[in-house]
């Protein structure tokens, strides 16, 4: 974290967040605050709620305790609310979840028209210079069956950026594609993280977080364990449970 | 040329005389059964084909071909059919213009066998030059349809709102007549009967049960308990009961609790009774492409901010009803077919017809076999061209396949 995002007013705020799935407490108390143009990568073993929390951002899950303010709105049982956040925040999943009846052109199209309320021209003209950004203008007309793995991802990244989102959640974006594939769409988040989004990332791409990372964030058993730089994390790891993991996926 | 870049050719195809012995002459047992084959094919033809040229006695068919298409309608009022007639030759020209995949096959055909029936020296009365020259009139229209169609590119939407302002037109106005407007005097559908008949419930039924069960399946799966719970009480009571009882319930039953002066058309009842069955049966089904939808295409809607209704009607529908089309496409096949019951309470459709032919001379009794085989050829050839169709459809949609 920069000086200057110190003194800024964080962008999504969570306050002892929990959530249960019956009686399985998956989150126990998150708290957390993320400042605008911030990089945030969580990691930690399956299981852990790192999924779970990243979706509560965008009330893909309900939490029941707690509260979670993104872009100053409240997360709440208002349908209002939750359409207003959903429209400042993209996500990217790990199925890519393309829409398969829509061409690469119509998948990234469809929500500027209907829910912003462009012109067709104007987000045709956007999704172009998306797909540009990706690396794959040529792919405008084919449907996502068409393309590879690591293409589908990226047409799903240009998708979220059609809505010009504040914030950017990638939920595990790397973990469905094959190895040679991974690096494309690590490259366009990459650049995504140097243009200044303020994202919130669950990947095991240490990699990844090694170059872009402001912040790292270990997650187990639905708690954060330890947080810090990812010079922090890599060298000095605090908590037992962060070691053992770090251990783990990074020697193998 | 190096080694590598040297390719197996694939094994070139057999000359006739190589298939035939290694597909039908490789050891005697084989060679046994083609020749058997053969002398029983033959008998087969040979008889199949005396008794439709020779033994069978069309007459009950060709006596009145005007009874079999459209009834008892009055027939100084023929103009009106006829008119019907030619209007849906050319919008299924136009149709063919813009569908020509799923169009052109069946389009091509009516012409032909219409053309064909109008030129077909048939010695009856009733075929009268100018029921002749409205046959004659349909190839020249179907044709004039996809020639105008292809020439100004009409739009499919446009074609669909032809096609709704005909029906229209046609079903309200032309046929059943107005008492106000003098040279269309009102004909009860009590006259109407034949192919006419059996074509107006199958489309109808389709047409006007295919968005109901749609919506059936949708309010299935609502999150408002009155919708979701009218949604299964109306699924689950239909399709326990079969189409004759609500046949009758809506023909015999409900006409005895209304008063007599607000009485539903005859027709109109059972039409709403094939509605009802088809749209439990199509909820049904939509319903199983809509479960088949994974949870992810919701989130990602949902992630994008698109409302509940966009999701629905843009992400959700459009893949489930494409895995369904073939289900759908049976399921209506089967109603078309399910329309001959309507004779069990008094409607005239063509199967109706087939038997108040049968008896309309003595010494057609006998000849059964003639007249039905006739009604089954004309649902096969629509039954045909509908699974034909949906065959089509799969191909294209096929394209966005994952």
């Amino acid at each position: 974290m920069t000086e200057e995002s110190q003194k800024r007013e964080p962008i999504i705020v969570c306050n002892e967040v929990h959530k249960w799935y019956g009686n399985f407490h998956a989150l126990r108390g998150i708290s957390l605050e993320v400042y605008p143009r911030e990089v945030i990568v969580i990691f930690g073993p399956s299981g852990s709620g790192k999924s779970t929390f990243i979706r509560t951002l965008n009330r893909l899950e309900e939490h029941q305790r707690g509260t979670i303010i993104v872009d100053g709105i409240e997360l709440s049982h208002d349908v209002r609310n939750v359409e207003a956040v959903r429209m400042e925040t993209g996500m990217v999943f790990q199925q890519f979840n393309l829409f398969p009846h829509l061409t690469v052109m119509q998948n990234i199209t469809l929500a500027p028209i209907w829910v912003r309320k462009w012109p067709k021209d104007q987000a045709e003209q956007v999704a172009t210079e998306l797909l540009e950004r990706v690396g794959i203008p040529e792919q405008a007309d084919k449907y996502p069956g068409q393309l590879s793995g690591g293409q589908q991802q990226r047409v799903a990244i240009a998708r979220a950026l059609a809505m010009q989102p504040h914030i950017m959640l990638f939920d595990e974006p790397t973990s469905a594609l094959d190895p040679e594939m991974i690096k494309e769409v690590l490259d366009v988040m990459v650049e995504l993280a140097k243009s200044g989004m303020t994202i919130v990332a669950v990947t095991h791409e240490m990699g990844f977080a090694r170059a872009v990372a402001d912040r790292m964030i270990f997650f187990d058993k639905g708690e954060i364990v330890e947080q810090g730089t990812p010079h922090q994390i890599f060298h000095d790891p605090q908590n037992d449970r962060t070691k053992l993991f770090l251990s783990q996926i990074l020697h193998h | 040329m190096s080694v590598t870049s040297e390719t197996l050719a694939p094994p070139a195809a057999l000359r006739p005389l190589a298939w035939l012995r290694k597909n039908l002459f490789s050891n005697w047992f084989n060679a046994l059964l083609t020749i058997f084959s053969l002398v029983f094919l033959y008998f087969a033809l040979v008889s199949i084909v005396r008794w439709v040229f020779f033994t069978a006695d069309w007459s009950p068919v060709t006596i009145a071909p005007l009874l079999f298409l459209i009834g008892q309608y009055p027939r100084d009022q023929l103009w009106r059919p006829a008119l019907s007639m030619l209007m849906c030759v050319f919008l299924i020209g136009l149709s063919w213009a813009i569908w020509e995949r799923y169009v052109k096959a069946f389009a091509i055909f009516l012409g032909v066998l219409l053309g064909v029936l109008a030129l077909i020296p048939l010695e009856t009365p009733t075929i009268t030059l100018g029921v002749r020259a409205v046959f004659l009139a349909c190839p020249v229209l179907i044709y004039l349809g996809f020639w105008i169609g292809r020439r100004l590119e009409v739009k499919g939407k446009y074609i669909v709102t032809l096609w709704l302002l005909a029906s229209v037109l046609i079903t309200l106005v032309l046929l059943p007549g107005i008492r106000s407007i003098p040279g269309l005097p009102a004909v009860p559908t009590t006259a109407w009967g034949g192919l006419l008949v059996t074509l107006l419930l199958a489309v109808g039924g389709i047409v006007l049960s295919f968005p109901i069960g749609v919506l059936l399946a949708l309010g299935r799966r609502s999150s408002l308990p009155v919708v979701k719970l009218f949604s299964i009480l109306f699924i689950e009571v239909v399709r326990g009961v079969p189409l004759v009882t609500i046949l009758f319930m809506f023909s015999i039953i409900l006409a005895l609790f209304l008063p007599a002066e607000s009485r539903i058309d005859r027709l109109l009842r059972a039409l709403i009774a094939m509605v009802v069955f088809s749209a439990a049966y199509t909820a049904e089904n939509v319903r199983g492409g809509l479960q088949a939808i994974p949870e992810g295409q919701v989130e990602a809607a949902k992630a994008l901010g698109l409302s509940s209704f966009h999701i629905t009607f843009f992400i959700v529908l459009p893949q489930a009803l494409r895995l369904v089309i073939p289900n759908i496409v049976g399921q209506f096949i089967s109603l078309f077919k399910d329309t001959t019951l309507v004779v069990i309470v008094g409607i005239n459709d063509l199967l109706g017809i087939g038997n108040a032919v049968l008896n309309l001379r003595p010494e057609f009794v006998r000849l059964q076999m003639e007249v039905y085989l006739f009604i089954a050829i004309i649902f096969w050839i629509f039954s045909y061209f509908m699974s034909y169709a949906s065959l089509e459809l799969e191909k294209a949609l096929g394209v966005g396949e994952r």
